[in-house]
C-alpha cells in the first residue's frame, strides 16, 4: 500500500521532469527557428516597431512609477540603516548601486514579464483559437516570421531601455527622498554616488543583464502562446505560465550572472 | 493530363497513431466543380479538407493537388502551391490587428510586389464582388458574423486562386446572409474559372450549390452523386443525412449500458 | 492608433531610454572624469599591497590622478607588480615615490604618489623605483606587542 504511494509519487515526479525537458528542447528548437526566420523582422522594421510599441511604451507607466516608488522606499529606508553608523551621507550610493546593479534589471523584467509578457502570450495564443494562425499558413506566409519573431524582437528592445528607465527614475526617487525631504546634502549624495558607481562594472553589467532577462522573457512569451491549446482555457493557462516561469527564470539568471559578475578578487 | 484537380487515392489518416479518422477514402474533383463534402460532425471531412490543402500529410494512400503530389512538397514548393488555393475558415478568422482592407491587401502586400494604387484598386474590386465595399475601413471586431465570413471571402480570393476550399462557411448565419454566402460561392466560382470544396453539414442550402457531392460517414465515403440523384436516393444515411430524420442509421441513442441497469432497476 | 503616431511613440521611449543610460553613465557613474583625456601607464612594485584593487584610485595630494589597471605576480622577485594609468594632464618626476594607502581608518586601498624633484619626467612605461608597501595590521599589532613586551622586560631589568 505504502509501497505503491510511494511508487506513484516518484513517477508522477519523473513524469513532471521528463515533461518539462522535453517542453525545454521543443522550446529551444522553436527558438532556434524564429531567431533563424527573423530577416522578415528585421527587414520589415516597421513591423517590429510596432511591437516594440506594445511591449515596451505602453509599460512606460508601470515601470516608471514602480521606479519612482521602488528608489524612493530604498531612500527612507536606506537613511534609517545609515545613519546609525554615521554614513547617511553614502545614501546616494546605497541607492544607485542596488537600483543599477540588482533592482533595475530585476523588478523591470518582472514587471515586463507581467505586463507585456503576457499580452504577448495571450495574443499569439488567441491567434491560435482563432484560427488566424492556421489562415496565415494557407496563404503561405509563415506565421512565425510574421507574427511571433517582431514580437520576440519588441520584447528584447524594450527590455533593456525600460531597466534603465526603471533605474533613473529610482535614483531621482532616492534624491527626493534623501535630498529634498530628510535633509541630506546634496553635493555629497551625487558625489559619492559618482566616486562609488562604476560604468563599466556596474552600469554595463546591469544593462547586460535587463537584456539577458529581455532574451528569456520574449522567448518564453512567445513560446508559450505558440504552443497554447487553441482554447480559452488553454490561452488563460499559457499566460500564468509566462508569467510564474518568466519570473523565476529572471531570479535564477539574476543568481547566475550576479555570481559571475560581481563576485571575484582584486585581479581579474 | 487528367482534367482533375483534386485527387484523392485511398487516404487513410489518423491523427494519434491506432487511430484512423479516414478510412481508405478516394474521390476526385473536376476542374470549374462545385463539389461538396457532407457529413456529421466529427465524421472526418474537416480532416479530409487539410488533407486536401495540404496542411496534413495522408498516413496512407496519395493526395495529388493541382497535379502535384502533397507527399512530395517541401518547403518552398509547398507555399507556391498554397499560393493558388484560397481558404474560408468557419467563423472567417480575419487577422483581428488590422482593418478589413488591410485583411484583403495583405496576400498583395507579402506576396506581390504591386504599388499600393494598384492594391488600392484590387483591394476596392475584391470587396465590390462581396458587397462589402463600404466596410473597408472598419476593424474586424466591428462586423457581425455574416459580414466578417464575406471579407474573409474577400480576402481568400484576393490572387484569384486557382482552387477554393469552404469550412463550414454556412455556420451560424442568419437565413439572408446563407443565401447571400451561398449565391457568392457559386458565382465566384464560375466568374473566377475556379475549382471549390465545400465542407458543410447544411443540406439544403449546399445541395442548392454543388454540382456533385460526397457524403462522409465514420471516416468513409458512404455515398456520392449530383444533387438530384442525392435527394431521391434510397440509400438509408443520404435519407436519413438529407431529410433530417432523427433516427435511422446514425442511431439517436448513443452507445450506453442498458437503460435498466442505469435506473439500477436491476438488483446488483 | 494610426502609424505615425505609433512611430512617434517609440520614437520618444527609445530616446527616453537613451537619455535613461546616459545619465546613469554620466551622472550617476564616474564616465564623464575620466575617458576625455589621454592617460600614461606606469608600473610599481610592492612587496605587499594589501587589499588593493583594480580600479582603485592612484591620488596625489589627495587628487585622483589615475587608476589602477591591472596587478600582477612577478615570479621572480615574489613581489606584485601593479600597473598603473595615469591621467596625462598631470607628469610626475622619475623619482616619484608610490606608497599603497588606507582612505580612513578602515576604508578601502588606494595608491598615493609624492613628486620628487627629478627634472625628467615619467614617461608611458616607466617604472617608479621607490614603493612603500601596504600597512598590515597583523604586522602592526605583533610590533606593537613585541614593543610592549621589550618595555616591560627592560623595566624588569631596571628594578
Amino acid at each position: 500500500m505504502v509501497e505503491s504511494i510511494v511508487r506513484g509519487f516518484f513517477e508522477r515526479v519523473g513524469r513532471g521532469v521528463t515533461a518539462r525537458m522535453w517542453q525545454l528542447g521543443y522550446g529551444a528548437r522553436f527558438l532556434f527557428y524564429l531567431v533563424l526566420h527573423s530577416g522578415t523582422a528585421l527587414r520589415r522594421f516597421r513591423i517590429t516597431l510596432r511591437e516594440v510599441y506594445y511591449a515596451g511604451v505602453l509599460s512606460l507607466v508601470i515601470i516608471l512609477v514602480s521606479g519612482l516608488f521602488v528608489g524612493m522606499v530604498l531612500g527612507l529606508q536606506g537613511y534609517e540603516t545609515l545613519q546609525r553608523f554615521g554614513a547617511s551621507e553614502s545614501l546616494g550610493v546605497l541607492v544607485a548601486l542596488s537600483l543599477v546593479r540588482e533592482l533595475g534589471p530585476v523588478v523591470a523584467g518582472l514587471l515586463f514579464a507581467s505586463r507585456a509578457g503576457s499580452a504577448i502570450t495571450a495574443e499569439i495564443g488567441l491567434m491560435k483559437a482563432t484560427e488566424q494562425i492556421s489562415a496565415m499558413e494557407m496563404m503561405a506566409v509563415d506565421p512565425i516570421a510574421r507574427v511571433v519573431a517582431p514580437r520576440f524582437w519588441g520584447g528584447v528592445i524594450s527590455m533593456p531601455l525600460l531597466a534603465a528607465l526603471f533605474s533613473a527614475m529610482g535614483i531621482f526617487g532616492g534624491y527626493i527622498v534623501g535630498v529634498e525631504l530628510i535633509g541630506i546634502d546634496r553635493g555629497a549624495f551625487w558625489s559619492q554616488m559618482q566616486a562609488a558607481v562604476d560604468v563599466r562594472e556596474d552600469i554595463l553589467n546591469g544593462v547586460i543583464k535587463s537584456v539577458v532577462f529581455g532574451l528569456a522573457v520574449s522567448w518564453i512569451a512567445v513560446f508559450e502562446g505558440y504552443d497554447a491549446a487553441p482554447t480559452a482555457e488553454g490561452v488563460s493557462r499559457a499566460t500564468t505560465r509566462t508569467v510564474v516561469t518568466s519570473s523565476l527564470a529572471i531570479l535564477a539568471l539574476d543568481f547566475v550572472l550576479t555570481a559571475l559578475m560581481f563576485t571575484g578578487g582584486n585581479a581579474r | 493530363m487528367s482534367n482533375a484537380v483534386v485527387e484523392i487515392e485511398n487516404v487513410s489518416f489518423g491523427y494519434q497513431s491506432g487511430q484512423r479518422v479516414l478510412h481508405e477514402v478516394s474521390m476526385r474533383v473536376p476542374r470549374g466543380g462545385l463539389v461538396g463534402i457532407m457529413g456529421q460532425s466529427g465524421c472526418g471531412k474537416t480532416t479530409l479538407l487539410r488533407i486536401i490543402g495540404a496542411a496534413r500529410l495522408p498516413g496512407e494512400g496519395s493526395a495529388r493537388v493541382l497535379g502535384v503530389l502533397t507527399s512530395e512538397l517541401d518547403g518552398d514548393a509547398l507555399y507556391a502551391l498554397r499560393r493558388k488555393m484560397g481558404m474560408l475558415f468557419q467563423f472567417g478568422a480575419l487577422f483581428t490587428d488590422m482593418s478589413v482592407y488591410d485583411n484583403v491587401a495583405f496576400q498583395m502586400r507579402e506576396h506581390t510586389g504591386l504599388s499600393e494604387e494598384l492594391i488600392h484598386d484590387l483591394v476596392m474590386m475584391k470587396l465590390q464582388a462581396v458587397g462589402l465595399r463600404g466596410v473597408a475601413r472598419r476593424m474586424p471586431s466591428e462586423l457581425s458574423g455574416g459580414m466578417a465570413r464575406r471579407v474573409a471571402l474577400a480576402r481568400a480570393i484576393a490572387l484569384d486562386p486557382q482552387l477554393m476550399l469552404y469550412d463550414e462557411p454556412f455556420t451560424g448565419l442568419d437565413p439572408i446572409s446563407f443565401g447571400v454566402i451561398a449565391r457568392l460561392i457559386r458565382s465566384l466560382n464560375d466568374s473566377l474559372g475556379a475549382t471549390s470544396i465545400i465542407v458543410s453539414h447544411d443540406v439544403k442550402e449546399a445541395l442548392e450549390i454543388v454540382d456533385y457531392c460526397y457524403f462522409v460517414a465514420d471516416g468513409r465515403i458512404v455515398a456520392e452523386g449530383a444533387p438530384d440523384a442525392v435527394r431521391h436516393s434510397g440509400e438509408p444515411f443520404v435519407e436519413q443525412f438529407v431529410h433530417g430524420k432523427a433516427d435511422g442509421p446514425v442511431p439517436f441513442h448513443y452507445r450506453a449500458p442498458a437503460y435498466a441497469a442505469d435506473l439500477e432497476l436491476e438488483s446488483a | 492608433m494610426n502609424r505615425s503616431t505609433i512611430d512617434l511613440w517609440v520614437g520618444l521611449f527609445v530616446a527616453a531610454g537613451f537619455g535613461a543610460l546616459l545619465f546613469l553613465a554620466l551622472k550617476v557613474g564616474n564616465l564623464a572624469t575620466f575617458t576625455t583625456n589621454e592617460s600614461y601607464q606606469v608600473q610599481a612594485k610592492f612587496a605587499n599591497i594589501g587589499g588593493l584593487k583594480i580600479r582603485a584610485p592612484v591620488k596625489s595630494a589627495g587628487v585622483v590622478v589615475g587608476r589602477v589597471a591591472g596587478i600582477h605576480f612577478d615570479t621572480e622577485t615574489y613581489e606584485a607588480i601593479v600597473t598603473m594609468y595615469v591621467d596625462g594632464r598631470y607628469k610626475f618626476p622619475r623619482d616619484t615615490s608610490a606608497k599603497v594607502l588606507t582612505s580612513g581608518l578602515l576604508g578601502e586601498q588606494y595608491v598615493g604618489l609624492e613628486a620628487g624633484g627629478d627634472g625628467m619626467m615619467l614617461k608611458n612605461g616607466d617604472r617608479l623605483r621607490l614603493t612603500q608597501s601596504a600597512v598590515v595590521l597583523e604586522n602592526l599589532i605583533g610590533q606593537f606587542l613585541y614593543n610592549k613586551a621589550a618595555e616591560g622586560a627592560e623595566g624588569k631589568d631596571k628594578k
